[in-house]
């Protein structure tokens, strides 16, 4: 891929296609389809963190006037174990006993029943008649008590994995997994600093705005079709399937317009319920789950505890690493231990390392994918206990970086080989940044931190359908959850040669488009884009054809430029260039309508760094932290369209500035989380923030054509470290743990006079 | 349960409806009168997403019954563009791409008309608090003030 290229369209910032509907509320969304004959169901859930089910009678609901059907565990088949593919599944049958708990419940929250009702109020009504009775047992509520030996166990079935020979006994350790290279004990030795932290940061939400919610409705033959929100569609169809033995081929699977997701809607909760509840009730039933189910019973991120000693040369040089990461898990199996530990150092050239990860279960929710997996609460350790040794050794943290910042070519510490990467450009981008030196107010404190994340590929699908007009029609698998549509048309258009605005993209359901993994990842942008591209090659390989048919040369006569049909240089050819217009209007005697399409597995997603750099104050009574700027610098490959890019840096930005001084899950000794509200449960609010300044670097990806990196993760990784290191600068206080609250803060420069 | 009957007017139309007593506001335009462009993000009054306006007052139409819209105008997404095109600060929310998912949009251009109803010239503070009560997860709200100014300006423009 050619560095300086022009693009007509690619670059530019557009009206998104599906724009107007969004501002004027016609688009809908999961909870905003009403069918004829509606039901309401609604889930009962447990008022226990961990307990044995004893009994669960719906009789008495099922009894009620206006119910039209009740379910618990026992109506469920056994889902077997296996792969729920995907993001953020982890195993069919904690996924099956997840939705509805079946011998016991593991967290508070946890679904034990559901209704379908004629009004809501009945359905609530209903609930309140369902009789369970419950085995009370001790709940397990942190990481570190978890671990001990004598914890009570979740599982009896639960032996770690990934140790070299299966252990005598269960524990709520469900994986472990290491990564090591070279000595690390001679590369301490080498080291004249070592610097060694210690963090907790408890769980947060993804914080969507949009709660769950789907409407299901199910034939006689057993035909299904179910409207959600969900960035994935197609495994939605797979895990509703698995879930209630159904064949894949009778479940049709239609996306809504999404109200955010953050790799929190990358698994089922209400769809399978819904599907249930109709086939019993053989009516339409549309559920909904409110912002406290939101909290109590989807999500979260993991709570991790996690340990990092860095040493280094007197002139920075890294001499060894070490992390011990432990990630909470919630209920079930599935923490993103993998890609934390896979992701703690990988920015860095260093020779001796050792990383050890478990992943560990808790009587709290199951934790769901959140933006970068794992990553941010490892990046806030090593980038923290980076800033220390800066501090440490007196040099300039962003030079500390670029001392150790890997390239093309090193050898990660999760393994491959970096192919082009953008870090060191980053760095540079954010040395030389005007923000970076600008003068703080009196007491204020400045931060640094880098990020990483991997990106991933995976599969897509996309159609390119040309109108008789030469207008066109982008058909893909991957619901639009940020603008996606109009990166799309962007792509479709610069590859074919016409105007943006003759574009559309839509999004098909699992019977009208090919199959695709979920939005996430970061994968859309390049994987998804992959494919419309290829779709539109395809139309143009379709129309050189025609093209040649219609001269009466050869087709390696005929090249597509600009949007038309014209004959190769050199071709003595007396005619005029046929555009796509031309070929559209002329396609039924040329052999029927132009349909292009593409499918593929995309390979070579590339690794996306950032930089951050957080301005803040700390208000000495209170403990409260102001942000007074931000500054998110990331390579992107390509900026497709920069809008949508900074939309993402910037909301990453406010996410991770959330989850470091205010966003954690409290819970009590019993484990009812304490705080399942947005007034409790505090996410940055518009008087929080700053304008976020961005600066996107531009290392192009060399397994895109346009040189796509995916961008929708990373912007959260550094913001974390970010902030923590700027409350050191400004108060002179290293508060290692999270969220940096107002009393954590207060407390912690108190004791610190 | 008994419902009630209650007489009001929606984005200028005279509109009857049955509601139980208990019923928000919020549950009566989308489930009963299927106006779903306001949308449910809390059902708490935290989130803002429920906007809408309320004899010209800006409420959250969850902390609003469905009864106390008696004898009342009120204002919602579907009632913000004119039969000439997008009011302003929908164009400006599409120009400056101040949406990413958009389940936020519908709250935050209701809010938006609110303040600059009563505002005409507000500076980026004055706008940061007046919208504090619409929460955004995707933005960061950056391109989302930005909107708000140029719609600001627009409108000045217009007056
Ligand atoms: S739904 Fe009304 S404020 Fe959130
Ligand atoms: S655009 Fe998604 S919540 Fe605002």
């Amino acid at each position: 891929m050619a560095e300086a290229v022009d693009y007509k369209v690619v670059g530019t910032r557009p009206i998104r296609p599906d724009g107007v509907d969004k501002v004027t509320g016609r688009a809908q969304y999961g909870a905003d389809l009403n069918l004829p004959n509606m039901l309401y169901g609604k889930v009962l859930r447990s008022p226990h963190a961990h307990a044995k089910i004893k009994s669960v009678d719906v009789s008495k609901a099922l009894a009620m006037d206006g119910v039209y059907a009740a379910v618990s565990g026992a109506d469920f088949p056994t889902a077997a174990h296996g792969d729920i593919g995907g993001e953020g599944g982890g195993d069919v049958a904690d996924v099956a006993k997840n939705v509805m708990a079946r011998d016991k419940v593991l967290y508070h929250g946890h679904a034990v029943a559901a209704v379908a009702a004629t009004s809501q109020s009945i359905a609530d009504a209903a609930l309140a008649a369902i009789d369970v009775e419950y085995d009370v047992l001790t709940p397990v509520l942190d990481v570190d008590e978890a671990m001990a030996d004598d914890a009570p166990l979740l599982d009896e079935n639960c032996f770690t994995a990934n140790l070299p020979e299966k252990p005598d006994k269960p524990s709520n350790i469900a994986a472990v997994m290491q990564l090591a290279r070279g000595n690390v004990e001679e590369g301490f030795e080498a080291a004249d600093v070592i610097v060694e932290g210690d963090y907790n940061i408890p769980m947060a939400h993804q914080g969507y705005i949009e709660p769950h919610a789907c409407t299901a409705t199910i034939n006689e033959a057993g035909q299904a079709t179910v409207w959600c929100c969900t960035q994935g569609h197609f495994e939605f169809r797979s895990m509703t399937a698995k879930l209630l033995g159904m064949e894949i081929a009778d479940l049709k699977f239609i996306a809504s317009e999404i109200g955010g997701g953050f790799g929190g809607k990358t698994v089922v909760y209400l769809e399978p319920l819904a599907v249930l509840l109709s086939k019993q009730s053989g009516r339409p039933v549309k559920m909904m789950m409110t912002r406290e189910d939101v909290f109590r019973a989807t999500g979260p991120t993991s709570g991790t505890h996690c340990k990092v000693k860095v040493g280094a040369k007197k002139d920075g040089t890294l001499t060894a690493a070490t992390a011990w990461l432990a990630y909470e898990a919630g209920a079930f199996a599935g923490a993103p231990m993998g890609p934390g530990a896979m992701c703690v150092f990988a920015p860095y050239e260093l020779e001796n390392f050792h990383i050890e990860a478990f992943d560990v279960l808790v009587n709290k929710p199951k934790v769901a994918a959140y933006r970068a997996p794992g990553a941010p609460q490892a990046a806030h350790a090593i980038e923290v206990a980076l800033d220390d040794l800066a501090r440490q050794l007196d040099m300039d943290p962003i030079d500390l970086r670029l001392k150790n910042a890997v390239s093309e070519g090193t050898q990660a510490s999760y393994g491959p080989k970096f192919p082009r990467i953008g870090f060191k450009e980053c760095l540079e981008a954010a040395k030389a940044h005007p923000n970076y030196t600008k003068p703080l107010p009196e007491g204020a404190g400045r931060g640094v931190a880098a990020g990483f994340w991997f990106n991933v590929g995976m599969q897509s699908s996309a159609e390119v359908h040309i109108n008789e007009n030469g207008s066109v029609i982008v058909v893909e698998g991957n619901p639009d959850i940020g603008g996606s549509r109009a990166s799309m048309c962007i792509m479709a258009a610069e590859t074919l040669g016409v105007e943006y605005d003759s574009v559309r993209a839509l999004v098909g359901d699992t019977e009208s488009t090919g199959f695709s993994n979920v939005t996430g990842g970061s994968r859309t942008t390049f994987a998804t884009g992959m494919a419309v591209i290829e779709a539109c090659e395809d139309i143009i390989a379709q129309c050189k054809a025609r093209a040649a048919a219609t001269w009466g040369v050869d087709e390696d006569q005929v090249e597509w430029e600009d949007g038309q049909a014209v004959p190769a240089p050199g071709v003595n050819a007396d005619v005029k260039p046929l555009s796509l217009a031309d070929i559209a209007a002329s396609a039924h005697k040329t052999g029927g309508p132009l349909l292009g399409r593409a499918s593929l597995n995309a390979q070579g997603a590339g690794a996306s760094f950032a930089v951050n750099i957080c301005d803040l104050q700390v208000d000495a009574e209170t403990g409260k932290v102001d942000v007074l700027g931000f500054t998110a610098v990331q390579d992107a490959g390509r900026a497709i369209h920069p809008d949508y890019v900074e939309g993402q840096m910037q909301g990453g930005a406010s996410q991770g500035l959330g989850w470091a001084l205010n966003e954690e899950y409290i819970f009590d000794k019993n484990g009812v989380m304490e705080n399942a509200g947005f007034l409790d449960y505090r996410i940055p609010v518009a008087s929080d923030l700053p304008m976020i300044d961005c600066e996107i670097v531009e290392v192009p990806n060399p397994s895109h054509p346009y040189g796509v990196r995916g961008v929708g993760e990373t912007p959260i990784v550094a913001p974390l470290a970010a902030a923590a290191n700027a409350v050191r600068d400004a108060t002179g206080v290293r508060v290692n743990d999270l969220p940096l609250s107002p009393p954590r803060l207060l407390d912690a420069i108190d004791s610190a006079e | 349960m008994s419902k009630v009957q209650v007489e009001t007017r929606i984005n200028g139309e005279g509109v009857e409806f049955l509601c139980e007593p208990q019923q928000t506001l919020l549950e009566v335009l989308r489930e009963t009168l299927s106006r779903t462009g306001t949308k449910e993000g809390c059902a708490t009054g935290d989130c803002g997403a429920c906007s809408v306006l309320l004899d010209g007052r800006l409420v959250c139409s969850c902390l609003v019954l469905g009864v106390e819209a008696e004898g009342k105008e009120v204002t919602t997404i579907e009632g913000i563009a004119g039969n000439d095109g997008l009011h302003p600060i929908q164009q400006k929310f599409l120009e400056r791409a101040a949406l990413q998912c958009g389940i936020c949009t519908p709250g935050l251009i209701v809010a938006t008309k609110a303040l600059l109803d009563k505002h005409k010239n507000p500076d980026e503070e004055t706008i940061r608090y007046w919208l504090a009560g619409n929460l955004c997860r995707c933005t960061g709200y950056d391109k989302i003030i930005r909107a708000v100014q140029d719609a600001a300006e627009e409108l000045a423009y217009e007056a």
